[in-house]
């Protein structure tokens, strides 16, 4: 953004009569920003900017120096001792020939797939809610207080009850599948082996659904009734006015949620971790868990690095792309509701 | 707050029972898990070790007295409301001032910083944990100051996730709040800092209580930080609650019980303010 540098407003004081040119838009004066000459700003921002810098800043660029070293848990009391290992890092998290490799790959797998399933799902469950939900009915306050639950328990108080109802032998899952509705022949293992995969999407999608339900709901009233009453004149029915009223209003509301749900889902530790602990098995052996075993676990901090910054790239692509193609296709949108 | 009603007459039979089915089916899916919280920490250890029966047979409030002895739950208690909630304000208050200088006032480097701010959410907290935790290692060696397994060091890596969020959230929601209205607080005398405590902030508070409980609830169901940047005395919930469950045995009616207790405050907060954490997303982040 550019600064330029106009003369301090004094007109507001003076009576507010006139503007500087080119300002004044036929109502009274009105400038969307102050301009200063003064620090005050920076000075308004110096705590943000210092937190920033401590947080995010810092940890960042050490993060990728730390993946040109070898850094192991000998040198942790004095990283910058660690030899230099160039690219090292980086060659082994990608030699798709050798063990390391193989499982990042495999993990990346697993984790684009358990995303794409459970930011859909989340997706789906949210939008049927916020629809039905619309309008109003008796119990409708109850319902919207049961469904933001999920959301608002802590995720280790929620997925370690889930943890609980997956046990193979006092779980309520094999319970039901098993005693009652006699699906399965003897009690499955959901926590070990393949389904865990499938234990990792219920428990995603049980604790982010809300989530798209809280934010559609609030997209949903800025849709303006006038529209629904229009087209019930011209004699479009309830499914007609979801499909051509609320699902495209929706459109913008979408892209941030889909978006937002896609790095929350695909970034998530707290999940996996609590219901599998510090290695999860091989079927839902997500990202963040790996990266967190490869440094914490088998104390390599290099290679974590390593497999953190292909990460964040991976991320800033998708991300890139993705703002590109929703802004592109939703630009003639933008500028008819501004 | 403003309900939109899809048509003037009755919907039709078809919605009615499509809504009836849809509803019930996300109902059970949410409340489940709470109702195994609930009746599980109503059982005795013998029954939760045995196969799941939905009516309890035996109930007890034991594991409700017992928790507090297994593990140190009070300590831990305490530690995440002391974490949980200095992040929270810390980060709120910072986010006030520095949210209020972007979407007030223009100067250079403006983009850059909301651009940085944005762009930090999206990364993963494995990419900060593992630099924070070297640092925090480095500068207790070297100036002695304990910042690894120490409650204000785990406070410093909750601002991660949670100051940019309110930073964000807040600059969208100070955008929707008239210009004029500090304008004037100027015009009348009120300094830059005036104009901010006496207008913005009270027309804000809905947003800034949003972005409150976000944090809040963000920091108290924190994991990944907390499993490696605490110990012994400054372990927070989100780790401790794993301590009911080792040896031999699980105390599975403990864990719900446990659950429960940690979940009661936060949920009901919640539950409270969610109008509140409505207004502030639709202003914040959906416009």
């Amino acid at each position: 953004m550019t600064v330029t540098v106009t003369e301090r407003r004094t007109d507001s004081a003076a009576g507010g009569e006139s503007v500087g040119k080119g300002e004044a838009r036929g109502r009274l004066p009105r400038i969307p920003d102050r301009i200063r000459r003064g620090g005050l700003p920076y000075l308004l921002l110096l705590p943000a900017v210092v937190l920033e810098l401590l947080v995010h800043l810092i940890p960042m660029v050490m993060g990728i120096v730390m993946s040109f070293r070898q850094l192991t848990q000998f040198y942790i009391r004095n990283w910058g001792e660690a030899p230099w290992a160039a690219f090292d890092n980086y060659q082994v998290a990608v030699d798709f020939d050798a063990p390391i490799g193989v499982a990042l790959l495999h993990s990346f797998y697993v984790t684009c797939v358990f995303t794409v399933i459970a930011v859909g799902l989340s997706w789906l469950f949210g939008v049927a809610a916020a629809i039905m939900m619309q309008e109003n009915f008796r119990g409708r306050g109850l319902l919207r207080a049961v469904f933001l639950t999920p959301y608002a328990l802590p995720v280790y108080a929620a997925v370690i009850t889930w943890a609980f109802m997956f046990q193979r032998d006092n779980g309520l899952i094999n319970h039901v599948l098993h005693d009652q509705l006699g699906l399965t022949d003897e009690p499955s293992f959901w926590l070990i082996g393949d389904n865990s995969f499938i234990a990792l999407v219920v428990v995603a999608v049980w604790k982010s659904w809300p989530f798209a339900f809280l934010i559609l709901m609030a997209g949903l009233q800025n849709i303006p009734r006038e529209l629904y009453e229009a087209a019930a004149i011209d004699g479009a029915g309830i499914w007609q006015q979801i499909r051509r009223i609320t699902l495209p209003s929706l459109r913008p509301v979408n892209q941030v949620l889909v978006l937002v749900l896609f790095l929350w889902t695909f970034n998530d530790f707290n999940t996996p971790y609590v219901l599998f602990g510090r290695t999860a098995p091989e079927a839902a052996d997500l990202i963040s868990i790996h990266i967190y075993q490869s440094s914490f676990v088998t104390w390599n901090f290099g290679s974590g690095s390593a497999m953190s910054v292909l990460l964040l790239l991976f991320l800033l692509v998708v991300t890139a792309v993705y703002l590109l193609v929703t802004s592109r296709s939703s630009r003639g949108r933008r500028s008819a509701d501004a | 707050m403003p309900r939109t009603a899809v048509s003037p007459s009755a919907p039709p039979r078809s919605f009615v029972w499509t809504r009836r089915i849809v509803l019930s089916f996300l109902t059970a899916f949410a409340l489940l898990p709470v109702y195994v919280m609930l009746s599980s920490s109503l059982k005795p250890l013998q029954e939760v070790s045995g196969t799941f029966r939905w009516i309890p047979s035996g109930l007890t409030i034991r594991p409700y007295i017992d928790i507090w002895h297994t593990v140190p739950l009070a300590r831990y208690f305490l530690n995440s409301l002391i974490v949980a909630g200095a992040a929270t304000m810390l980060s709120v208050v910072i986010a006030v001032f520095a949210a209020y200088a972007v979407s007030r006032y223009r100067f250079r480097g403006k983009r850059v910083f909301t651009v940085t701010v944005l762009s930090t959410q999206m990364f993963p907290g494995i990419l900060f944990l593992l630099p924070l935790f070297l640092i925090f290692v480095n500068v207790g060696n070297s100036t002695g100051i304990a910042l690894y397994g120490s409650r204000g060091g785990l406070i410093l890596t909750y601002l991660t996730f949670s100051l940019p969020f309110s930073i964000w959230m807040l600059i969208g929601y100070f955008d929707s709040i008239p210009h004029d209205l500090d304008e004037a607080a100027m015009v009348d005398g009120c300094g830059a800092l005036g104009a901010l405590f006496r207008v913005v902030v009270p027309a804000a508070v809905p947003g800034i209580v949003a972005v409150a409980v976000y944090a809040f609830m963000t920091a108290w169901g924190e994991v990944l930080f907390a499993s490696v940047m605490t110990n012994d005395t400054t372990r927070t919930l989100s780790v401790g609650l794993q301590g009911y469950a080792t040896q031999n045995d699980i105390y599975w009616n403990q864990v719900m019980a446990a659950s429960l207790v940690v979940s009661v405050p936060v949920v009901a907060g919640f539950l409270l303010l969610q109008r509140y954490l409505v207004a502030g997303l639709t202003a914040g982040a959906v416009k």
